[in-house]
């Protein structure tokens, strides 16, 4: 019995071993972070890195791209998953197939096939006739595909934790319910199935903005004007600026993920981020 | 009456047709065009050409070599460190606050990547970071020694920031799912703890730790931003090579460009394959 309940003293050192994982490379961003000024720590950096109006710029285009992409993908994932098990159980294996995808195609790989469909006119098929010219020329262009990408790689995780939150309640009682009486459908929707989703969706919502706002791999083959690419170039001449801000992204990490754990205790971790 | 049921039919699938023109349009038909640029040669006709020279073109064999090397060895650092991890706050006897500070950090840290990632690492093991400069102070200058974070051991070590705490959020359930009737059942019948792991335990949890090792391979795979940013291209990974024939067409032949990206879906879905096989057996003792 002793063997088991003795002081965890391996635990202990592997927990430890962890730790230092973790905060040393923080804790030696932090600190050089604060070392701009000579013999004397201050918050310099952060304070140059924040007067940049291109930082502001690319922040805010980042930001705006988020919430495009957790609009969509809500948009996207709630009605079919909904739809799904209500009235059309047989097309669940395909949906759930093609929200696996994401999981075998990088990136890299998502950007290579956007790039090659996109940057030609799009016609439609079989005929000569331009539908629109080629995405990948303008800034709606370009942000319409950032956003699709980013749903691509949003939506396993987006679908799943829909799904997942449509099984803890009786979809087909609860729709009947609300038809009987009168409901039509925009009200079943808003009032019944959405409230009822979210907390899957706020989980969804802040995985997605975390990886978002800091992604470069789109980003930068698309050419937007985002915060990954902003920060990326800064790192080629200035050294302590992306320093403050990558502790600073960090900590928005940390923000978001702690509100995750906050609202659902559980956790999340979705494709295509690194 | 036919009629009848097939207009209600398509209705039906009038429900989900939002999510599969999406689809379509930007996954399908992305990786379709891949997919047939793969097979297609630079006069437009079909070929296996560019699959076989991925086999025979020294860099790019290399480049896959590298990729899984880096990969294999990230997600058995961190699949080790992760397990370890997560085996110390569940069954190892540290205090259940510890447990909700690790999850929690593992969340960020698995979502931490990129460039602040690899900005971290400079400023901790580059040529004039934090770890650098402290152990100098110790006598030991480990660039001297051959360390470079700019190569394959300081990517390594960098990825694995991401991989080891996937490996704790995975395994932390795996653990929990242990029920303590198997270790008394053991001990009742005279086993001591090491009997116990090799023999009950480990039986147990083997499906699951490969299984996840196989998701942290695949995740080390497909990295591209990370690299990116720490080496600026300079490690010729296949992410990194693929990245250089879509800015231009480097390989001087788009048809295998899109042969390479095909080859790397491949190996991402044999592991996507292996790891979902390995679930089903998990799910077999572990709910």
């Amino acid at each position: 019995m002793n063997r088991l309940r003795k002081v965890p003293f391996w635990s202990w050192i592997w927990f430890v071993l962890g730790a230092l994982y973790f905060v040393l490379p923080l804790y030696a961003t932090f600190g050089f972070s604060l070392e701009m000024q000579r013999d004397k720590l201050s918050f310099l950096a952060y304070q140059r890195a924040f007067a940049d109006p291109e930082f502001w710029k690319t922040f805010g285009y980042s930001n705006f791209v988020a919430v495009l992409t957790i609009l969509v993908s809500a948009l996207l994932s709630i009605p079919t998953a909904y739809w799904i098990r209500l009235r059309l159980p047989e097309a669940r294996r395909l949906v759930e197939f093609i929200t696996l995808l994401p999981f075998v195609i990088p990136a890299i790989i998502l950007v290579f096939g956007l790039i090659r469909i996109y940057s030609a006119p799009v016609s439609v098929p079989f005929t000569q006739l331009v539908l629109f010219q080629p995405l990948t020329n303008s800034r709606v262009g370009t942000t319409i595909l950032i956003v699709a990408g980013y749903t691509v790689l949003a939506l396993p995780y987006m679908y799943r934790s829909v799904d997942t939150g449509l099984r803890t309640i009786d979809v087909a009682t609860l729709t009947e319910a609300a038809q009987s009486l009168g409901a039509n459908w925009s009200t079943i929707m808003l009032r019944v199935i959405f409230p009822n989703l979210r907390s899957a969706l706020l989980s969804g919502a802040l995985l997605t903005f975390a990886i978002v706002v800091g992604e470069v791999t789109l980003a930068s083959f698309l050419g937007v004007p985002a915060f990954g690419p902003y920060l990326f170039l800064l790192g080629q001449h200035r050294a302590y600026e992306p320093a403050a801000l990558s502790f600073a992204s960090f900590i928005l990490t940390w923000i978001a993920m702690g509100l995750i754990q906050l609202f659902t205790g559980g956790q999340g971790q979705a494709a295509g981020a690194h | 009456m036919a009629q009848n049921t097939f207009s209600s039919n398509a209705r039906r699938w009038l429900g989900v047709l939002p999510f599969f023109l999406f689809a379509i349009l930007f996954l399908i038909l992305p990786s379709t065009r891949l997919f047939i640029g793969s097979f297609t040669n630079s006069q437009g006709r079909f070929t296996f050409d560019n699959i076989l020279q991925l086999f025979q073109q020294a860099n790019i064999l290399s480049a896959y070599w590298l990729s899984i090397r880096i990969s294999a060895v990230t997600a058995l650092g961190g699949g080790i460190l992760g397990f370890l991890l997560a085996y110390s706050v569940t069954i190892g006897g540290l205090p259940n606050s510890l447990r909700s500070i690790l999850i929690t950090f593992s969340g960020v840290a698995s979502n931490f990547a990129g460039v602040p990632l690899a900005f971290a690492f400079v400023a901790t093991l580059g040529r004039t970071g934090f770890i650098t400069a402290l152990l100098k102070g110790f006598g030991i200058n480990i660039y001297d020694a051959g360390f470079n974070l700019y190569s394959f051991a300081g990517l390594s070590l960098t990825y694995m920031y991401f991989q080891f705490p996937l490996m704790v959020l995975i395994m932390a359930p795996a653990l929990d799912g242990l029920r303590k009737e198997w270790r008394e059942a053991a001990q009742n019948l005279g086993a001591t703890y090491s009997q116990y792991w090799m023999r009950v335990a480990m039986p147990i949890l083997l499906p699951s730790i490969l299984g996840a090792m196989i998701l942290l391979f695949g995740n080390a795979f497909g990295a591209y931003a990370t690299a990116y940013a720490l080496t600026g291209g300079t490690l010729p990974i296949v992410t990194i090579q693929i990245g250089a024939q879509i800015r231009g067409d480097v390989l001087h032949n788009p048809g295998l460009g899109y042969a390479m990206a095909i080859g790397m879906v491949f190996i991402m879905t044999i592991s996507l394959i292996g790891y979902s096989l390995l679930q089903k057996r998990t799910e077999k003792w572990l709910k």
